[in-house]
């Protein structure tokens, strides 16, 4: 696991139904593009989120393919229908294997 | 012709004096808390400064937005970071921040004091200093690099949780000579430029060097995130960055320098709040 990964999101307590509402997610990497060299001119392998999705009670919301090109700490903000109560799962893939998980529940007002 | 450019001239430097000029601008967190960010200038300064203003209102509008909001701020992942750190019990006593000091809320008068005399080891110390005698000395465990990862998670987390509390440092008394020797080297030029950092940050703070907006130099936000190289950014790094570009040979974080200049520069901005970890380009 590549070293101090924090995911954070944040999602509405509770919205009302049909509603849409906007999630903001960031997760601390460090996002090694694989094209730096280090002081002895040795290629730093690549290191990314390479993929970020979103579900909502099981369905997929967003699903996002991550580019070496994105800077560290990626950001990604985004809107969601919410028909119903339930819960927002979002997950972040890193190159080396690793998951990184997050969830919410959101109410209907 | 000559009347039109002469016209469109003035029209220009007008807009690019406007520009240059700190934000007229008020910084509230989260939508709650109001932070002071410029206030009448502290007796060390009030013959040069009517007013000292936080680094905040010489940024642009999208990083004036970033740091009023603790989700968009991505110094707050470091400070989340730190509160890990708080909690992690670590060293020979089998202690943790925690142990001792419980919540980091309890530690909100700390950042606004430092750099403070310490009566017993009889020196000026940073809090980077204090962190590190607590490890030392409390925790058994071993000290952490001056501006490494760790430290500047944890001074992150400490700023944080001061944040609207405005930064008080003691000159007077024992730490007087310190502060003295602090505002020497603030006065003093350095490197092939021959500058110091009153030259910038006094006599031209608000004007553009270059692309640069120059502010007052207030340290009051750090540990910064900067934009240009996303991540945290300590003081004492900050001061390296400053006198390197003045193309000199630089003190070294930690050094006896360094912390005289940091209680100097401090004191600079007695008055304004904390308001690290700030957001900056």
């Amino acid at each position: 696991m590549a070293e101090d990964v924090k995911p954070r999101v944040k999602v509405p307590k509770s919205v009302s139904a049909g509603e849409a509402i906007t999630i903001k997610t960031l997760i601390s990497h460090k996002m090694e593009s694989g094209q730096r060299k280090d002081d002895d001119g040795n290629l730093i392998p690549r290191s990314i989120i390479n993929r970020f999705t979103c579900d909502f009670n099981g369905e997929n919301v967003v699903d996002v393919t991550l580019e070496p090109a994105i800077s560290t700490n990626p950001y990604l903000e985004f809107e969601a229908l919410v028909p119903e109560a339930g819960e927002f799962k979002f997950t972040w893939y890193d190159d080396d294997g690793s998951v990184y998980e997050e969830s919410k529940k959101i109410a209907i007002e | 012709m000559k009347r039109l450019t002469a016209a469109l001239t003035a029209g220009l430097m007008a807009a690019s004096m406007v520009s240059a000029d700190p934000v007229d601008d008020t910084l509230v967190l989260n939508g709650e808390t109001t932070i002071v960010t410029r206030i009448k200038a502290p007796e060390a300064v009030a013959d040069v400064f009517d007013e000292v203003i936080s680094g905040w209102h010489f940024r642009e509008e999208e990083t004036r937005a970033m740091q009023a909001d603790d989700f968009d701020n991505p110094g707050m992942i470091f400070a989340e970071l730190g509160e890990d750190l708080w909690n992690t019990v670590e060293g020979s006593e089998d202690k943790s921040c925690a142990s001792c000091h419980e919540s980091p809320d309890n530690m909100a008068e700390v950042r606004p004091g430092y750099p403070k005399w310490n009566e017993d080891a009889g020196e000026v110390r940073t809090l980077e200093m204090q962190i590190n005698d607590c490890r030392e000395n409390r925790m058994g465990a071993e000290k952490w690099k001056y501006t490494g990862g760790d430290m500047v998670n944890m001074t992150a987390l400490l700023a944080s949780v001061s944040r609207g509390r405005p930064v008080n440092v003691a000159i007077d008394g024992p730490a007087q000579s310190t502060w003295e020797a602090g505002k020497e080297l603030y006065y003093t030029r350095f490197g092939q430029l021959e500058l110091s950092c009153a030259n910038c940050h006094e006599e031209n703070n608000g004007r553009m060097i270059r692309a640069d907006h120059l502010s007052q130099g207030q340290i009051n936000g750090f540990p910064v995130y900067r934009l240009k190289n996303a991540k945290l950014n300590a003081v004492h790094d900050r001061f390296k960055g400053c006198i390197r570009d003045t193309r000199a040979e630089t003190f070294e974080a930690g050094s006896p320098e360094f912390i005289a200049l940091e209680l100097y520069v401090a004191s600079r901005g007695n008055g304004l709040d904390v308001e690290g970890p700030a957001v900056r380009n």
